[in-house]
């Protein structure tokens, strides 16, 4: 994006070339693509804090002053800290695999790999109701040795780690698959072994793809709202993540408080937003990051 | 490949072993219990589940709905992603950044946001409500949450084709006399074309499944502005899980529809993007 741009701007002349439009039509589109963008994302923005300071400051900050607000914070980066470190491991496993080797049926597992993209976040919920719930498969089992898993916090953790699966690795299969293989084959021919090859010579060639999964894999995590909402039960201060105490607040027509605590998550999305564009930035203008520096 | 190479790397058993164990795990088996769930039911009681007129009536909704808020995107994606790529003005990297709040944002937050600038009294549905248009609790307001839902994905499957595209192109095109409308109509629309409908396909896709900024703009009322996941949710609550899962199955089977179509479609367009 960054040199594009620039280069962009130094064979812009003053006058009208026949591949561009005339000045007119120009700010006519840009006026009308930003109108839109306003429209649908920068009003929504600012309303989530407009509403969170509507009665200042003070009664902003003591929305947090809760416990059970504190606990949903809590149970979110629990979650979070679960299933973010699993789906890294999966997406560096599954890209290693899919990247560096050639076996059949490659194409259908990548496909696989991106089914819970395509999934509604309640299905994804339903299904572990269904596995584990009262009346699921494995329910008479579960209840017998006392393990809850649905309306219980390992419940969450499963919805979360499932509705988060790709996040990772399709980042990294497209990144490792054009990056081939000779390197890591280097490495061993070499007499380096495996794990030595994966942390001095893949890691450092993927640590950008990775942290760029990794960091839209955790704002999904922290996100997610319907897939948790059917396994969560909605125990006040057990069971709630943020966003289900942000629908508990608004329906008893908290609205300070449920913006207050949305504006925490508003924060995060833009600091996502801002790591994205700086992952991007600092992709694209180093020009041997594909490469990396192999020690 | 003429002869079989010995691949020197190691770790091929190993990742990949995980990856299936992980991915049978966590996503193949309790998929597969949906529909394992479902044969428990005669195909009567499937039928007279997914067909029951307050369903029919969230189809219609959740399709009409999305299949609207693709196109409306589909339109201003291809804008957006035009200005982004072309045009030079203040903020634009900010407001590329700013684009795909969408994906970073969670739904319950856009949920609520949208419910209150396009309620009867918000910043924006209070410059509606006299017009007589009312967003909030209304099918309409179905649309707002799923186009803003869906708004990232045409932009970003047409920035990258648009930023590759060979000024070449265009120069012939000029050369021969054509103007900018012939050259974007006749020339450029046809390359975008692919790219167009992948998006397109994808915020559909994303739109059809979407629960949670849709469940507070549209007030959930029964036969008017219930969407296919939220009646999910509803049987569930009541503990029909069977009926849950008939309702779970056919939503299934319309994304792996659409999962299949959006490869054939990412696959058109490698195709036709690859010899240029």
């Amino acid at each position: 994006m960054g040199p594009a741009a620039t280069l962009n701007r130094a064979s812009m002349t003053p006058r009208r070339r026949p591949t561009s439009e005339p000045p007119r039509v120009r700010r006519l589109l840009i006026g009308l693509a930003l109108g839109f963008l306003a429209l649908f994302l920068v009003v929504p923005l600012a309303s989530v804090f407009a509403h969170a300071l509507a009665r200042g400051w003070g009664a902003y900050l003591k929305s947090f002053h809760d416990p059970v607000t504190f606990s949903a914070i809590k149970l979110t980066v629990i979650a979070a800290a679960i299933a973010v470190p699993l789906n890294c491991v999966f997406g560096v496993a599954a890209a290693w695999a899919i990247a560096k080797f050639r076996f059949p049926g490659k194409q259908l597992l990548i496909t696989l790999i991106d089914l819970p993209f395509s999934v509604s976040p309640v299905i994804s919920g339903l299904i572990f109701v269904l596995l584990f719930g009262a009346q699921g498969a494995l329910g008479p089992w579960l209840i017998e040795r006392e393990i809850q898993i649905i309306f219980a916090v390992p419940g969450i953790v499963l919805a979360t780690t499932f509705v988060t699966f790709p996040f990772v690795a399709r980042e990294l299969i497209p990144l490792m698959q054009a990056q081939g293989r000779s390197e890591e084959e280097a490495a061993i021919v070499l007499g380096a072994s495996g794990w030595k090859t994966f942390w001095r010579v893949t890691l450092p060639n993927i640590k950008w793809g990775l942290l760029y999964g990794v960091i839209l894999c955790n704002a999904r995590a922290m996100g997610e709202f319907g897939a948790v909402s059917v396994v969560s039960g909605h125990i006040r201060g057990e069971t709630n993540t943020i966003p289900l105490h942000i629908e508990i607040l608004y329906n008893e027509y908290n609205f300070v408080g449920a913006f207050a605590v949305a504006s925490l998550l508003t924060l995060l999305a833009l600091v996502t937003l801002a790591l994205k564009t700086w992952v991007e930035w600092k992709n694209a203008s180093a020009p041997g990051a594909n490469h990396g520096s192999s020690p | 490949m003429p002869f079989r190479q010995r691949n020197v790397l190691p770790g091929f058993r190993l990742t990949l072993g995980f990856t299936l164990l992980y991915l049978s795990l966590l996503v193949l088996i309790p998929l597969a219990g949906v529909f394992v769930k479902t044969s428990t039911l005669t195909w009567d009681q499937f039928w007279g589940t997914v067909t029951a007129p307050r369903v029919l009536a969230s189809y219609r909704l959740s399709f009409g709905a999305a299949l609207l808020a693709a196109t409306v995107n589909l339109f201003f994606g291809l804008l957006v992603a035009w200005v982004l790529v072309r045009y030079q003005f203040w903020g634009k990297r900010l407001v590329d950044a700013l684009v795909d709040l969408p994906f970073a944002l969670p739904t319950a937050v856009a949920g609520i946001a949208l419910t209150a600038v396009y309620s009867k009294n918000g910043w924006i549905g209070a410059w509606l409500a006299p017009l007589g248009i009312n967003v909030a609790f209304t099918p309409l307001g179905v649309f707002v949450a799923l186009t803003f839902i869906g708004l990232p994905f045409v932009v970003r499957t047409v920035q990258p084709v648009l930023e590759d595209l060979d000024a070449e192109l265009e120069e012939a095109a000029a050369s021969l006399g054509a103007n900018r409308w012939q050259t974007f109509r006749r020339v450029l629309l046809p390359i975008l074309f692919p790219s167009l409908l992948t998006g397109f396909a994808l915020a559909f896709a994303r739109a059809l499944g979407e629960y949670g900024s849709v469940v507070f703009i549209s007030g959930n009322m029964p036969m008017k502005t219930e969407i296919t996941p939220l009646l999910i949710i509803t049987k569930l609550e009541q503990y029909d899980y069977a009926g849950a899962t008939a309702l779970a199955v056919v939503m299934l089977v319309v994304s792996f529809v659409m999962l299949l179509t959006i490869n054939l479609l990412q696959w058109w367009g490698s195709r036709s993007h690859a010899p240029a």
